[in-house]
């Protein structure tokens, strides 16, 4: 198996989402991970590893949305990530697009807070992410998503 | 301290007006409450629209007891710290949500004992009552499961191995 540090864009929308992800750096050691998320956001407790900072957008926010696709699609053009992985919600989804077609590997864990049902970013990224997980494992399908764990 | 958190992204007045009052009722309290952009303004705590993620840091480390929202970054970030948490879930139908997810998020963490639910305004008077002493809680690591950092490793070892072959 290579040992070759893998280049992992590791994006997150803020609050809970952010949390989520800043649990799973223990994954990212040895590898070059830039982190993405929505400011204003303690980028110290990250460091030295470098943060991009985008402007959130959602379903009801269709100019915003415009501008973070944007972002979000030069970001993966600049970083040509091996691994994308996100912890939602729209950042996320779209990183996950763009960096597929950049030919990254990419994983979407939809936020525990979705206990009941997958969030509307998690739903669209099954099928579109290499790997959709859920953090509960009733919501599970073989259809996708899967369940690999939790971030607790 | 307690520390009493909505989020950054709505507000949840009936959360905020229930702690003021109960505040009120049981004077000396130290509360200090992020309200976000509420229509109710406290009469008897500290409170402040929004705060800065180290502030909320700060916050955190010196309260007794967080009183939320059901929202993941509060409770996980409470519970790093071992600071027990309260949380109050935001309802749909009371128009404090798109919906009700955090009525799910409330009832898992509370069936995992990691949180307190309070089911209403009377039920969190109820609770808070309970934490006039500090107690110790449970106290998660900083880390995910060691099962999803597994599999996330291996994830990533494989496509940078593909990448490589290809």
């Amino acid at each position: 198996m290579s040992e070759r540090p893998a280049k992992i864009l590791a994006v997150a929308s803020g609050g809970g989402h952010w949390v989520q992800l800043q649990r799973l750096r223990q994954a990212f050691v040895g590898h070059q991970v830039t982190f993405v998320t929505v400011g204003p956001c303690d980028t110290s407790v990250v460091a030295p590893a470098p943060v991009k900072l985008i402007s959130d957008a959602n379903a009801r926010t269709p100019f915003q949305m415009m501008g973070l696709l944007l972002h979000m699609a030069w970001i993966v053009l600049r970083v040509r990530p091996d691994v994308v992985i996100t912890t939602g919600a729209a950042p996320g989804y779209w990183a996950i697009r763009f960096g597929r077609w950049c030919g990254a590997k990419t994983v979407f864990i939809d936020s525990i807070a979705n206990a009941g049902q997958l969030s509307l970013s998690g739903r669209l990224a099954v099928g579109r992410a290499d790997v959709t997980l859920t953090q509960w494992p009733d919501l599970a399908r073989d259809s996708g998503p899967c369940f690999w764990g939790s971030v607790v | 301290m307690i520390f009493v958190a909505v989020g950054t992204q709505l507000p949840f007045d009936r959360l905020v007006r229930s702690i003021d009052e109960w505040a009120a009722s049981t004077p000396g309290r130290d509360v200090f409450a992020q309200i976000a952009n509420g229509a109710y303004t406290p009469q008897h705590i500290e409170w402040a629209r929004n705060i800065l993620p180290t502030e909320f840091q700060a916050r955190l480390e010196g309260c007794h007891l967080l009183v939320a929202h059901a929202g993941i970054g509060s409770i996980l970030s409470a519970l790093e710290l071992g600071k027990p948490v309260i949380v109050l879930p935001r309802q749909a139908l009371l128009g404090e949500h798109r919906n009700d997810h955090q009525l799910a998020t409330a009832k898992r963490f509370g069936e995992r004992g990691m949180v307190h639910v309070a089911q209403d305004e009377t039920d969190l008077c109820r609770l808070l009552d309970q934490f006039e002493t500090p107690v110790s809680e449970m106290k998660i690591s900083s880390e995910a499961s060691p099962e999803l950092i597994r599999n996330l490793r291996q994830f990533i070892s494989q496509a940078t191995c593909n990448k490589r072959g290809a």
